[in-house]
This record gives C-alpha cells, structure tokens and sequence, in this order.
C-alpha cells in the first residue's frame, strides 16, 4: 500500500495575484491602477488640449496631407521628383537620401575605423600615438561642430568651379562639390549583369561546396582560381564577345559649371566625411577593444599547433574578436544613421530636412510629421535590435553547443 | 680538487667580455625597437612622420606663426594688408567674446551669470574630489538648492507665495481638470449611442471631483486669505515651514529621536530665508532677462547642467521601474527607454518645440529653451536609466536578501543598499553620458536657440569681420573650448574608473 503523494493546492487565486500584480501581490495592482489612472489623465489631457489647439489653429487633424502637392524643390532625389508631387513622394525622397548618406557612411567609416584600429595596436610607436590622437580629438569635439566645419570652413575655402582641383583629370573638386565620371549603360549591359550574377552564384556554390568537403571529409579543395575565373575571367569574355557594359562620361568645365559627369552636392560630401570620419574614431576603439580582449594565448596556442600568423589570426583570433565587436559596432552604424539627422543644419535634404522641416512648416502638420519622421528612426533601430538580439541567441548557442 | 679545474670539459680562462645588450629603455630604446627595428617599421615610421608634418606644422602656422593679434575689423585680416597669408585671425573672436559666452545678455546684468558660474564651481569641485567629506551635504545643494538659485539669478523675478499656494494651486489644477474631464463626458453623453454608460462614468467622475475639491477647500481658502495680507510670501513661508518641520519631527521618530530632523528641517528653511531675503524674491527679485536673450557658452553650460541635473532622477527611476516586477510599470520603463532610445536628438528637439506646444492647454506658453530643456531630460533620461540597470545588474541578490532579512522595506532596501552602491560602480558610465550630453547641447542650435556653436555661426555672417580665415578661427576657438571640456570629463572618469578598479589592480 503506497501513500499516494498528496497534490498541491491549486493556489489559482495567488497566481493571478502574481500574474497581475507581481512579487508585491494586491499592493502591486493597486499601485497599477493608479499609475493607469494617471497616464489615462495625462493622455487625456494630452489629446483634448492638441484637438482644441489644432481647432484653434484651423489645421485638420489626419493623413490627408500626404496626398497634397508639396511645391518646393529638392536639390538631390534618387528617384524623380518634380515640385508638383505629393509630400508622401517628399517623405519617400527624404527616406532615401537618409539611407544613401548612411550606407555610404557606414562604408567609410568602418574602413577608416579598422585602418585607425590597426594603427592604434600597431607596434609602431609612432602610428599608435596617431591613431590615439585622432581618437581623443575627433571623440571630444560634437559632431554638429564637425559637419559645421567640414561645410562652412573646409568646404567654403575650396575654389570655385573654373579653378577646381582635378583628381587626375577625371573628378573635379569645388566648392559647388565633387563632380565624378557617370557611367552609360551601353549595349553589352544586360549580358554583362547576368554573367556578372552567374559568376558570384557558382563562387557562393564552389564556396559552400569546398567548406562541406573540408568539413565532412577532411578534403581540401583549391577553389580559388575557378573563383577568380569566374568573377573576373567570365565578364572580360562577355565584353570582348556583346562589347562594354558602359561607358564614362567626364565632366567638362562649360562657362561658369561643369556639364556632364554626375554632380555630388557639397552637402553630402561634408556630411558623409564629418559622420564617417566622427564614427570611425568610436569604431576604431571599438575594434581595438575587441581584439584587446582575446586572451594572447589563443595565438600562442594557434602557433604552437603549427598554424601560420595570418592562419591564426584568421581562424582563431579574429571570430572571437568579432564576438565582442559586431554588438557594439552595430550599436554605432545605428548612430551615424541616427546622426545623419543632423544633415538638416547644412540643409541636405534628408528625411528630417526635407519632411520634419520644409514639409512641415508648409502644412503646420506637427503632429503626424514628427510622428511619421519618429515612426521611421524608431522602425530602424527595433528591426536593429531584433537581428542583434538573434545574433547574440545564435552565439551564445554556438558557444553552449 | 685540482683534477677536476684540470679536466677537458671544464674552461680553463675568462671569456672575453660580451658587448652590453641593446638598451631598450629611454628615448634611444624606443627608437630602437618601436621604431626603426625593421624595414616595415621604418617605412610605417617615414608614412607617420609624414602625416604629423602636414598636420601639426600647418596649424601652429596657423594658430601662432601666421596668426594676427590685433586690429579693428576685417581689413586687419585680409592678405594685402598684412602682408603675408594670414592664419588665424583672433582680433575677430576677441570683438566677438561677449557673444559667444553671453549671447545677448544685457550688459549690466552679466555680473549674475559669472556669479552663477562662480557658485557653480565652487559647488562641483568639492563634489568631483573624492577625498572630501560631507558629499550628501554637497550632492544636495548642487543638485536641488542650486538649480533655482541659478534660475532666480539668471532670469530673474520673483515669487509670489510659497510651498502652501504651490501645492494649492497644483491640486486645484488636477481638480479642475478632473471637473472639465466629468463635464465633457456628460456632455457627449447627449448625443452618443452608449448615453447610459457615458452618463455613469461622467457622474462618477463629477463625484470624484467634488469630493476632492471640498477635500482640499481648507488649503484653497488659507491661499486666499494669505493673498489679501501684505506679506503673504513671509506668512506662506512660516505656515509651510511649519508644517514640513512637525511632519518631519513626528516621522523622525517625535520626542525620542525626532530632535535632529527637526533640526535639519529647521536649518534648510533658515538657509531659503536668507536666500529669499538676499536675493529679494519676496519683493520682484532681480530684473527679467528674457532667455531669448541668452547665448553662447552660457546657453550650453545651461542645458548641459540642467540635462545632467534633471536626466539622472529620470534615469534612476525608469531603471527601477524596468526591473519592478509590476506588470504595468515594467511595460511602461520598457516602452519609454526604447522609444527615447530609438530616435536621433533632432526630432526629439523638434518633437519639443512643434508638438509640446499642442499638448498643453492653450493659456499656458512655454518659453523655448525650456521646451529644448524638456526634450533634452527625456532623452537623456532613457540613456541614463540604461546606465543605472548596468549598475543594479551588477549588485549580487545577497545584498536585496540580506536587506530584506533584516526587515527592510523595499524603499529602505532600494536607497540605503541597493542605489549607492550602484550608483558608485556607474560613475564611469554616468560620466561618459555627461560627455556625449555636453556634446550634443550643440543641437539646439538648429531650433533657434543661440548656445556656443549657434553664436559662432552667428557670427559668421558679420560683414564687418568676413575674411578667409574668420571661419577656421571661430571654429579653432569653440572646438578649443569644447576640447577642454570633453577631453577634462574623459580624464575625470578614468580616474573615477581606477579609483573603483583599485582592489582588481595587482
């Protein structure tokens, strides 16, 4: 005869006392219902107060907006745009200059990062020194001030376009900004893109392919000049065979301009050195920091299993520096691309210039203007967070594992 | 003995001295093996060397060398007059001085905003230095007694009650509001399709609003009689000091140990008196100076200070109420720390000076910088609680337990245990925040308000003063000023950081 083991009483009442009220139990719920009778009485205030305001103010409330014609120019758009559009075209060309000034930031600033980095750890006395001064002066002044600088002193001084400085005779500098060759698509252009994806497809296959062999069956499969064969050798084919994918044309200085080439507003070339050359100093500590903080045995012990320095850098030191860096690294791309808001005090016309600023004078649409320009940086930086947050789970599994 | 000096393995004389190792200390040894101890290095070494001869020697040139000192406007800086390319051109921010700290300040009203920055000092570098004693003493008059006399001193004006009309008026307001709330519903109570729902809501609400304001009759009565005497900020004063006194006494512990909040509550109203008196807040108070009129150094020392004053409570308090375990309070934390996170300053700079202004009621104006000022607090609020729960995350749940065994309460817990010590492990981390504060109080130049970036370029568009150089020299002098600060809040942290990390140091 067994004592069968008495159940516990179900206690359903004190879970949702837990559930509703936390550790503190009828304390905690009733804490919450004050403090949602507050916010209800501030939201209320909030939105009684905004509908009398905008009543007063004769705007109506709404998106309605959007769809009127916005009526001013933009002097740099991605995608065509004419005065006559609507603001919802202002808010998409706004979007998209964001984006380019932020990519393109990103781009250069992480390679000026690791490039100061590598100076930093370099057992070059002198480059160290380098490396630490341009990190402590670019650090301890505002980027505001920088992107000020680079625009209305840097900028301002270079000469105007008939003495521009010529880069090589195909890019000219002024200080109505940087004029570079346009490429013109020719007719071997579609031919060439389509050899040029097949090419980078079969690398990925033959990659993935030499890993599984390597890993699976110990083989090691010399991939690398089939790789370059196909990247580079397939395309030059397909030019010699349906001609050049494009063409340049260079810029030629007409009257008081340039006429032809592409035209890079002076706006974004101070905006994108100020916020690559301001990131790049976070970066650069960033980097040196990560790999400060791989243990020196690890390199020890890569060599003492017979691995060459750069084998061992790459395979052992490098993946746990990348542990610690790409967290924080990300953190900084968010920043510069947070920064890139800043375009609106040198008037390139990013989102916040262009919709938060000009959009927003003209229609007195407060509310869902800054709502909307909020809405996108907010959006940027949850989707961040959420790849971050997956990348560190897949982590800490790789390393459970 | 002999035999063995005598065998073959062993040496028989004195090996010739080895010449001495190569000497890698000093100046002689640095160059030796960080510099030139192999070809790459040489080469790296040629490519920085090179790198510092067209940086450092242009701007010395520049700074010092081709630099004119003196002179009356703009001709003194142009080429042809000086003879030589001009750098730097420093009679321009001389004539320019006043505007960039003070902005537009009135001139016989500046002695306040040095007093002020004299006060300031003398308050925060007692604070910064460790080895000082009474730290709580010093915390808290530079973090509540200072902000108002800074703003008595730099706007001006007076007050016309005190502690008892305050809370009087603050009451009324939430009372009034609650009022017009239950009258608004009654009223769409009449037309709506759910007027039975909408009516009961509405009394309850009418109900509620009564009852709270015969609740707070006696002190809306005892306002207005204050109001009729002649000296009602003195009667309000004694009446609220007072009160505050006995209530401290009696929660101090009354007779028993009640003695020294009395005395500690009697010793701050002595102290406000005077300030009152000294200042003569009671009749008007020292002139108005609009804030329009503010700029400069002073504009950014202003919002800097207030951001770091006001962002740390803000901090402390989302950082407790994310780590709450009450649903709602959490969600809330969470919410509002992600949501301040997730956007760039700007629009939250635009977010204060377009939107707030809707938000309030529209008798009720407020003045620009102190809608910059808002929009500053709650941003750096959200960065700042984020700061707080790395410090909290790192206390060990002994201390809460052993807290709690003890049968503390979770207030006690919080401030007497918990806070301190994790305050003291984010210093570093609560000052880096400082620094990225003082750096972005730049943006506020870009919602027309006139800080020290805001006036240099202000400045820039005086004809009496445009040459080549006026732009590179204003931005060498507010680049200086901002270096000192930046880099001098760095240092301070790291020395904060090796003071804390002194036990892990071997």
């Amino acid at each position: 005869m067994s004592i069968e083991a008495r159940k516990p009483p179900p206690q359903i009442a004190l879970k949702i006392r837990r559930v509703l009220g936390g550790k503190t139990g009828w304390n905690g719920i009733a804490v919450q219902f004050a403090f949602a009778a507050v916010l209800g009485w501030i939201a209320y205030e909030i939105v009684s107060n905004a509908r009398a305001n905008l009543e007063n103010q004769h705007i109506a409330a709404g998106f309605g907006f959007l769809a009127n014609n916005a009526g001013f120019d933009v002097n740099q758009t991605l995608i065509s745009y004419t005065g006559s559009d609507t603001f919802l075209r202002v808010f998409l060309v706004g979007l998209l200059n964001t984006l380019v000034v932020s990519v393109v930031g990103i781009v250069f600033a992480t390679v000026i990062g690791f490039i100061v980095a590598l100076c930093r750890l370099s057992p070059n006395w002198l480059l160290a020194r380098i490396g630490e001064i341009y990190v402590e002066i670019i650090r301890n002044l505002p980027v505001l001030f920088q992107i000020l600088f680079w625009y209305l002193a840097v900028l301002a001084a270079l000469p105007n376009p008939r003495q521009s400085i010529s880069l090589l005779g195909i890019a000219f500098v002024s200080n109505r900004g940087l004029v570079i060759p346009r490429p013109i698509g020719e007719s071997g252009f579609e031919a060439f893109l389509v050899v040029l994806a097949l090419g980078i497809v079969a690398s990925v296959v033959l990659r993935i392919h030499a890993r599984r062999a390597l890993f699976q069956r110990g083989q090691m499969i010399r991939i690398w000049p089939y790789v370059l064969g196909l990247l580079f050798g397939l395309p030059l084919v397909t030019i010699l065979v349906a001609g050049l994918p494009f063409s340049f044309e260079l810029p030629q200085l007409k009257g008081f301009n340039f006429a032809g080439g592409s035209r890079i507003i002076p706006e974004f070339v101070a905006l994108t050195l100020a916020l690559s050359t301001y990131t790049a100093a976070f970066i650069a500590e960033i980097v040196r920091a990560g790999i400060l903080s791989v243990h020196s045995g690890q390199m020890e012990a890569g060599s003492s299993l017979g691995l060459s320095r750069g084998t061992t850098l790459r395979l052992v030191v490098v993946p746990q520096a990348m542990r610690v860096i790409v967290p924080p690294l990300t953190n900084q791309y968010l920043n510069l691309t947070k920064n890139s808001s800043l375009a609106v005090a040198i008037g390139y016309p990013d989102l916040v210039s262009v919709f938060a600023g000009t959009s927003l004078s003209q229609t007195g649409q407060a509310i869902e203007i800054i709502a909307m320009t909020m809405g996108v940086y907010l959006l940027i930086s949850l989707i961040t967070s959420a790849v971050m947050s997956v990348y560190g789970w897949r982590i800490s599994r790789s390393l459970g594992a | 003995m002999s035999d063995i000096t005598s065998s073959s393995f062993v040496r028989q004389d004195l090996l010739d001295e080895r010449p001495a190792p190569v000497k890698t200390t000093g100046f002689v040894g640095l160059v030796r093996t960080r510099l030139f101890n192999s070809p790459t290095n040489i080469l790296l070494t040629i490519v920085g060397a090179l790198l510092l001869w067209f940086t450092i020697i242009p701007s010395v040139r520049f700074l010092m060398v081709d630099a004119v000192w003196t002179g009356k406007d703009r001709t003194a800086c142009l080429a042809e007059n000086a003879g030589f390319t001009v750098g730097a051109c420093w009679p321009y921010i001389q004539a320019k001085l006043p505007q960039l700290i003070y902005g537009f300040y009135p001139e016989a009203e500046r002695w306040r905003v040095n007093l002020t920055l004299v006060l300031s000092v003398v308050l925060l570098v007692p604070l910064l230095i460790p080895r000082l004693p009474s730290k709580g003493l010093n915390a808290g008059l530079f973090f509540f007694a200072f902000p108002v006399v800074a703003f008595f001193l730099l706007h001006g004006g007076g007050i016309k009650g005190f502690g008892l009309s305050w809370t009087a008026d603050l009451l009324q307001l939430f009372d009034d509001s609650i009022i017009g709330a239950g009258k608004a519903l009654l009223g769409l109570g009449k037309t709506s399709s759910a007027a039975p729902l909408l009516w009961v809501v509405g009394n309850v609400i009418m109900l509620v609003g009564t009852a709270i304001y015969w609740l707070i009759f006696p002190l809306t009565w005892l306002r207005d009689q204050l109001q009729g005497t002649g000296q009602s900020v003195w009667a309000d004063f004694a009446i609220t000091a007072a009160i505050v006194s006995l209530i401290a006494f009696v929660l101090g512990g009354g007779l028993r140990t009640g003695g020294r909040a009395l005395t500690s509550s009697v010793v701050t109203f002595a102290a406000i008196a005077i300030v009152i008196k000294l200042m003569g807040l009671d009749h008007g108070g020292l002139p108005i100076v609009q804030t329009n009129l503010w700029g400069g150094l002073l504009v950014t020392l202003v919002v800097s200070v207030t951001g770091i004053v006001t962002s740390l409570p803000i901090g402390i308090a989302l950082a407790l109420g994310r780590r709450s375990t009450i649903p709602l309070i959490r969600i809330f934390s969470i919410a509002f720390i992600e949501f301040w996170r997730g956007v760039p300053l700007i629009t939250v700079l635009f977010f204060a000076t377009y939107m707030l202004p809707l938000f309030l009621p529209g008798n009720f104006t407020v003045d620009g910088l102190v809608r910059a000022l808002i929009g500053i607090s709650l941003f750096t609020g959200a960065y700042q609680a984020e700061n707080v729960r790395g410090g909290l995350a790192a206390i060990p749940r002994g201390q809460g337990e052993a807290a709690a065994a003890l049968g503390l309460s979770w207030w006690k817990t919080t401030s007497l245990i918990v806070l301190p010590q994790a305050l003291r492990h984010v210093i570093p981390n609560l000052v880096n925040s400082f620094i990225s504060l003082f750096k972005d109080t730049s943006l506020v130049s870009i919602v027309a308000l006139f800080d020290l970036l805001g006036s240099l370029r202000a400045s820039f568009s005086d004809p009496k003063w445009s040459s080549p150089s006026t732009a590179f020299t204003g931005f060498a002098f507010a680049g200086i000023i901002y270096f000192i600060f930046c880099f001098g809040m760095s240092r301070y942290s790291l020395f904060v950081e090796h003071r804390l990390n002194a036990h892990r140091r071997n």
